[in-house]
């Protein structure tokens, strides 16, 4: 949580994160104290991106050894995503992944992503493409989901269990229909 | 010339102020908001130079809101009112202290309990279960402490301060306009037409 209506997740170094985290959460309430406005997601992620091109460039210091998304919702209710790296650069996505494996992971968004995706399909999507690079299992998994009311939802474990549990066995029963195919050829 | 009142009852705080802008002997306008909401649960009323309170205020609403966003819990009213008094206090020793007096008032969700608290412009700070800032308490105090009870309901405590300000209205020199009332109970922070 950077302000009530941003959220940010990472990966990398977690002490570094929360270096990065703080002064971000700091610009987010200097920014309402300074021109009354709540941040837009685009200008706390190019500040975020432009923390970390300094920290590439100054003396005596060490790039931020994290990759960030960034999400949340601005004035104008549209849902918003940017991914930030540790160079600084930074770029606005509908879907994507940071950290280890992320190749695999957004190459199986890229083929299952739609557009207009209900919530609930959308979580789906986002457990069963972790599914294809994180050891099974609902307690490697978290979930936060923000609705346009900017309300964070963590979703529990016994939900995710429910949800991997059904994709599983989804899973399970296409390879199934797979193998007689295979061994017909 | 401000006039800010602060009530508690047995679940709630009752705050108003009165909602002009004065400069010197003019009114300038009416409609000013006096009082700023910190966080779900408490909220601040200032007097006193005009432009240090909404800005201390804002500089204090800030960062309660960025401790709140820090560590996942909001502060309670005491947390809150022991920061804004360390805040006034540093800048009374400053090139250029904020000139502000404070009432705070908020609802502890922990032990249910509602709170008060009465800073002048010094930074002193103390709790207490009703508090007027500004000429309205040299009329004010002395029915309160005749009418208050720590058990009144909310209607009781608005009827109390509908006293004040008629006493206010008959008493001062000065035309008592608009009072914004404010309440805080456990459900957080409402504004009340009286």
């Amino acid at each position: 949580m950077l302000d009530d209506h941003v959220c940010l997740a990472f990966a990398g170094l977690s002490a570094d994160a929360r270096v990065l985290v703080n002064k971000a959460r700091i610009e987010c309430q200097s920014h309402r104290l300074t021109v009354e406005d709540a941040v837009s997601i685009e200008y706390i992620t190019r500040y975020i991106a432009g923390v970390q091109q300094k920290y590439t460039q100054s003396g005596g210091v060490r790039p931020f050894g994290i990759s960030t998304l960034i999400m949340g919702f601005d004035s104008d209710k549209v849902p918003k995503l940017y991914q930030t790296d540790p160079s600084g650069v930074y770029t606005a996505w509908k879907a994507n992944s940071i950290g280890r494996s992320s190749k695999t992971v957004r190459e199986f968004l890229e083929k299952n992503y739609k557009e207009d995706m209900t919530r609930d399909d959308t979580i789906r999507l986002a457990i069963k493409s972790l599914l294809e690079v994180v050891q099974t299992g609902a307690k490697n998994i978290e979930i936060a989901v923000m609705g346009q009311d900017s309300k964070i939802k963590r979703l529990e474990l016994a939900e995710i269990e429910t949800m991997v549990a059904e994709i599983e066995a989804e899973n399970e029963k296409e390879k199934e229909k797979a193998k007689p195919s295979s061994a017909a050829h | 010339m401000e006039t800010l009142f602060g009530i508690t009852g047995k679940d709630f705080v009752i705050t108003a102020y009165d909602s002009k802008a004065v400069a010197s002997i003019t009114l300038m306008k009416t409609g000013e908001d006096k009082s700023r909401d910190l966080n779900a649960h408490s909220l601040m009323l200032f007097s006193g130079e005009p432009g240090d309170g909404v800005h201390f205020a804002e500089y204090i609403e800030r960062n309660i809101k960025l401790n709140g966003i820090r560590h996942g819990i909001e502060m309670s009213p005491k947390a809150v009112a022991s920061f804004a008094r360390r805040e006034l206090a540093d800048s009374l020793r400053s090139r250029k202290p904020y000139s502000v007096n404070l009432l705070i008032a908020g609802f502890d969700v922990k032990t249910n309990k509602p709170e008060l608290y009465w800073m002048d412009h010094l930074a002193s700070s103390a709790e207490i279960p009703f508090g007027v800032h500004g000429y309205g308490a040299y009329y004010c105090l002395s029915l309160l402490d005749r009418y208050h009870r720590e058990d009144i309901t909310e209607e009781e405590g608005i009827k109390l301060l509908q006293k004040c300000i008629t006493e206010l209205r008959s008493r001062l020199i000065l035309n008592m306009p608009d009072f914004v009332v404010k309440i805080v109970n456990k459900d957080g922070i409402r504004v009340v037409q009286i």
